[in-house]
Parts: C-alpha cells; sequence; structure tokens
C-alpha cells in the first residue's frame, strides 16, 4: 500500500513552458499523491546523456519509473485529468485521491 | 571587379561516396544542410549512411547518425553488409547515434505544449562528443507520424537545421516521397531545407529496375544536372555512376597496333590505334568471335595483356574455338597474357556489369579489352541504359588507354544494322562490318572496313574465308553490289568498266 511514485520531469532550460509543467506537477503531487511520491527534474541542456540514456525528444515530459510499467506523459501538463490517466496514477491514488485532497 | 569570383565561393565538403563527388562538382555545400529525398526502398539509408562511413574511412571525419524511423541496432546490423562497422566505430567515439526512434507499443499521451528541446541538446551533446563533421537526420518524415501536431515538428525541425547551421556540420537529412516524379517531400519538409536538394529514385522501366541519383539543386554552386544511375554493390554500397557527365578528354595516340591480321591492318591503313574503339559488327557465324580471337592473339604475341569479356559463350566454347584457329588460350592465362572473364548477362544490371569491367580492368590492367559481344547486353536493359552504359565503358577504357574490339551481331543474315550498332556507332572510331554475301547459290563473306576514324582506309568490301589457321581476306567483291543493303546483285562485265571508267575520269578532272 505504502508504494511511492518515483516521478522524473525532463525540462530544457528554464523556459516559460518548463516553468509551468514544474509548477503544474507539484502542484498534482501536493494535490493527489499525498507525500508517496519523489520528484526529480532533470534540465536537459545540463544533463544531456540521460535524455539520450530515455529517449526523451520533446519536452517538457514527465516519466513515472516507479511503480510499474513506466509511463509517460509530454507537455506542459496543463490538464489534471490527463495527467494522471496518461501516467496511470488512478488505480492507486483513487481511493485516496479525495480524502487526501481534502485533508491536505 | 576582382571580388567577383571570391563571393560565389562555397566550400565543399568531399563525400567520398564513389561517383558522387564528380556530378556534385567536388562534394557538398560545406556547413550546410542537404535534403535527400526518395520514395521508401530508393536507398536513402543506405546513401546517408555511406556519407558517414567514408568520413570516417577516407577523411578521419566524425558523423552523428540521427535516427526517426530504424532503431540503432538494425541500422548497425544492416549496415554490417556494407562492410561498416557501425558498432566499432561508436567504441572508437567516431560514430555517435541520437536514436528517436519511436518505441513500440506505448503511444505518449500529450497534456499540454511542448517542443522538441531535448532532441535538439541531445543532438548538440551528440556533435560535441565525437566532434563531428558530419550529420544525417533519417527520415524527417517519420518524426511526424510520431508527434501529431505537425505545426510545432515544422517549427521545431525548423530551429534543428538553424542550430545545424550554427554548429558548422554538413548535414543530410532524408523525406520520403509518394511520387518518383512529383513533389519533393511530404509534409512540405522542402520548405525549410530547401537549399540543396539531392532526389533519388528507383524507377522500374521496361520490367528493369533502375535507381538514379539527380542533385535538383545546391544554392550557389554549380553540379552536373540530371539523372544518373548509381548502383548498390554488396560490401562495398553506392557507387554513382556519371555517364554522360565524364569527360572526353583523354590524349590521342597515334600509336597503331595489329588487329591480329596482318591483311586486315593493311585494310585500315596500318592498324588500329592504340587507344581506339573498333566494333564489329555482323550476323551470327560470321567470324566475329575468330576476329576477337585474332585480336588477342595479335596483342599477346607483341607481349601485350588482353582481357576478353564473354556475354554468349561459355569459357570451354571459347577455348574450344580458340584452339580450331590455332590459338592457345590455356597457354596464354598460364602466362598471365590473357584473362577470359565470361559472364551471362541476365545475372545483373548494366550498371553492375560496368562496375565489374571496371574492376576487372583496374586490377588486370590490360593494354586490350575484348568484348564478344555487345549486343548480348542490350537484352538486360533500356536502349538509353545501354547507350549510356557504352558511353561509360568506351571513356573509362579511353582513359586507361586501352584498346577496345567489341562485337555486335545483326539480327538478320544478310546485311541490316543491330540496335548496338545504331546506337554506339558514333561513339566508336571504326567499325568493320562482316556480311553474308549469296552469289549463284552459294553463301560468301564479305568485310569492310565501314569507319576509320583518322586514318586513310581501304573502301573495298573484301571476300575472307575462314579456315584451320584462321581468316583470310581476299579480293574484292567487284561485280556485286548491294551488298551492305542485304541485297546483292550481279553486275555485268560491261557495266562494271563504264561505272569504273566513269569515275577515274572524274578524278582526273577534279585534279
Amino acid at each position: 500500500m505504502k508504494d511511492k511514485f518515483l516521478l522524473k520531469l525532463y525540462i530544457t532550460g528554464q523556459t516559460p513552458k518548463s516553468e509551468r509543467a514544474v509548477a503544474n506537477i507539484r502542484r498534482i503531487c501536493e494535490q493527489e499523491l499525498n507525500g508517496r511520491y519523489e520528484l526529480v527534474v532533470i534540465d536537459v541542456l545540463e544533463r544531456p546523456q540521460l535524455a539520450e540514456d530515455e529517449k526523451i525528444l520533446a519536452t517538457p515530459a514527465l516519466t513515472k519509473e516507479l511503480p510499474p510499467p513506466l509511463s509517460r506523459v509530454i507537455g506542459d501538463l496543463s490538464n489534471i485529468e490527463k495527467v494522471l490517466l496518461g501516467l496511470d496514477l488512478q488505480p492507486y491514488a483513487g481511493t485516496s485521491k479525495k480524502q487526501g485532497g481534502d485533508e491536505g | 571587379m576582382s571580388t567577383k569570383t571570391k563571393v560565389a565561393q562555397v566550400d565543399k565538403l568531399e563525400t567520398g561516396i564513389p561517383g558522387f563527388d564528380f556530378i556534385a562538382d567536388g562534394g557538398l555545400p560545406k556547413g550546410r544542410t542537404t535534403l535527400v529525398s526518395g520514395s521508401a526502398g530508393s536507398a536513402k539509408t543506405v546513401f546517408t549512411t555511406q556519407f558517414l562511413a567514408e568520413g570516417i574511412i577516407k577523411a578521419n571525419e566524425s558523423g552523428v547518425f540521427i535516427t526517426f524511423e530504424e532503431s540503432p541496432a538494425d541500422i548497425r546490423r544492416n549496415m554490417m553488409g556494407f562492410g561498416w562497422d557501425i558498432e566499432g566505430w561508436e567504441t572508437e567515439g567516431k560514430w555517435a547515434f541520437v536514436d528517436a526512434s519511436p518505441e513500440p507499443g506505448n503511444t505518449t499521451l500529450i497534456v499540454g505544449e511542448y517542443d522538441l528541446g531535448a532532441l535538439i541538446a541531445r543532438i548538440e551533446h551528440a556533435v560535441g562528443k565525437v566532434g563531428a563533421k558530419r550529420l544525417v537526420m533519417d527520415s524527417l518524415g517519420a518524426i511526424f507520424t510520431q508527434f501529431a501536431d505537425s505545426a510545432t515538428v515544422r517549427n521545431e525541425l525548423f530551429r534543428i537545421t538553424s542550430v545545424l547551421k550554427t554548429m558548422d556540420v554538413t548535414a543530410m537529412l532524408t523525406a520520403e516521397r509518394t511520387e518518383e516524379y512529383g513533389n519533393i517531400a511530404r509534409f512540405g519538409i522542402e520548405e525549410f531545407v530547401a537549399d540543396n536538394v539531392i532526389i533519388l529514385r528507383n524507377v522500374l522501366e521496361q520490367e528493369k529496375r533502375r535507381r538514379t541519383i539527380e542533385i535538383l539543386k545546391f544554392r550557389g554552386t554549380p553540379h552536373h544536372k540530371g539523372e544518373y544511375p548509381f548502383t548498390l554493390i554488396p560490401s562495398e554500397g553506392i557507387i554513382v555512376i556519371p555517364l554522360s557527365a565524364i569527360e572526353l578528354k583523354q590524349k590521342l595516340s597515334d600509336i597503331r597496333i595489329t588487329s591480329g591480321s596482318p591483311e586486315l591492318d593493311k585494310m585500315c591503313g596500318g592498324g588500329f590505334f592504340r587507344d581506339s574503339i573498333v566494333l564489329v559488327s555482323g550476323a551470327t557465324g560470321n567470324g566475329k568471335t575468330l576476329l576477337v580471337t585474332e585480336f588477342i592473339a595479335g596483342g599477346v604475341n607483341n607481349g601485350e595483356k588482353c582481357l576478353l569479356l564473354a556475354f554468349e559463350e561459355s569459357r570451354e566454347q571459347l577455348f574450344r574455338n580458340a584452339t580450331g584457329w590455332g590459338i592457345d588460350y590455356k597457354w596464354m592465362e598460364k602466362e598471365g597474357k590473357l584473362k577470359v572473364v565470361c559472364v551471362y548477362p541476365e545475372t545483373a544490371g548494366l550498371e553492375d556489369h560496368l562496375i565489374k569491367i571496371r574492376k576487372e580492368i583496374s586490377q588486370f590492367k590490360p593494354n586490350r579489352l575484348a568484348v564478344d559481344s555487345l549486343s548480348a547486353l542490350e537484352r538486360v536493359s533500356t536502349i538509353k541504359g545501354f547507350r549510356e552504359f557504352v558511353i561509360a565503358l568506351t571513356s573509362f577504357i579511353k582513359y586507361e588507354e586501352v584498346a577496345g574490339l567489341f562485337t555486335a551481331t545483326t539480327p538478320t543474315l544478310m546485311g541490316g544494322t543491330s540496335i548496338t550498332e545504331t546506337h554506339i556507332s558514333t561513339i566508336t572510331d571504326s567499325i568493320i562490318l562482316l556480311r553474308y554475301v549469296e552469289m549463284y547459290g552459294e553463301m560468301r563473306r564479305g568485310l569492310t572496313v565501314l569507319k576509320m576514324r583518322g586514318s586513310r582506309h581501304d573502301k573495298d568490301i573484301r571476300e575472307y574465308t575462314i579456315d584451320g589457321t584462321g581468316m583470310h581476306i581476299g579480293k574484292p567483291f567487284r561485280d556485286v553490289t548491294g551488298i551492305l543493303a542485304g541485297t546483292p546483285v550481279h553486275a555485268r562485265r560491261g557495266e562494271l568498266e563504264r561505272v569504273g571508267a566513269l569515275f577515274t575520269e572524274e578524278k582526273v578532272g577534279s585534279e
């Protein structure tokens, strides 16, 4: 039950798009994941080899590495529902979502 | 005024792809991006891979390959057959992949705005990592299928091409086209990489596949125009055949060599020229192969090396024929003076034959080349392709200062011309016709030197016979006309004398 979400957000420099994506994912994590997450923000300009290894083409890109399966969403994450759907977060967060959100 | 020439200069990067630099007038525009467009199966990936491979092999220039379609593993494996060890180059730090191939199975969800900044960062990183001078993106169309928002993709590709400009790499981008003769590329890609465009084609022409390459434009720099055939050779890659681009600037020689027959030499005014191309035309069984055999024997007797390319008869047949005329091919081969290569025309396309012939010539370095028969090669090509092949072959052997004797088979027994003759007679220096002559219910043979560039020659149609010692050229047919037309008519004695007298009088009068 105590599954932790490992999320990585790839951005390319401090662009408005990047900043929007960072703000959006922070809000999603706080509202929906109830503290059960680890979020790493990677700037591809500083660490291009990481992007190569992970085959990141477009940014911003959010990957969920844990729990498996690996999933990925591209864009500035402006639609929370779609992000949750795309990362397959619902089954884990579904029950605690509303309570967590209210309590938080 | 003096700055005029300086402004127009665009540096070229020699690609190293055989033949390509010739039609590109030195290579690709250096530091610029060239679009390589072609339909499916037009060898875009091979062409671009070779661009990087030749850079590493010939110029020690590193390369980056950005793949949007095939996985790096596939490319490594597929290109191994051409002898390109990509994996080895990767470990040596001369080759880097940027893997942008789609991952099977999962479609990525798109939520909100995005760009291809990560791809650009990866490209810059890869170029910096290996110090790349050459770069390939294969293929642009595939990226449009990965990302639905084509407006964004176009915008990003435009950004990539401007980034490439600042990195001082010479780049090739590939794009698909749906028709061989239509729009340059799908998705309107040509709009932002339109400065330099190369088109690869794979056209079905009279049931035969013909690959061609065309430089559509190189902005601000010269190149050869039109389509040039190319061929894909295992373990070598692409070889472009710059047929009509070959310049005829060989030096001419007035040294004579023997045709192998003293009588024929006399008819030609003292033998063939050393670097001339002689076409022997005749119907089947008319002594063409014998003429070839004597040509070879004449060369070998003078200590020259001869190469015989046979497209009609097998080795055994050729050797037996030669023995029948008292010429020992076996001994000549053992002495290293002769090489007989027998090939069935159907085994390959003309481009491949040409490459093979060139290779044989470069390796064996003959003084004489005989092709028996050239018209057998007509079968595997279109007329245009055949003509181009002959031009390429003749200019190559002239360049190598090899004497050439080609034979052509006429379709009819009496008179007539073959396709070979019609299409290549202007290219050859000399033409010898062998013709059957029907006389009082008997087939006799006639020979004439129709053309002998740069020399006086015998204009008679002479009778010849063939026996165990070879060819014997005798007296002219004085009382027959219409031999070449295939309708010999016997003239009366009196008529002959009258015509003869006519000409002598005219001659006297004109002098």
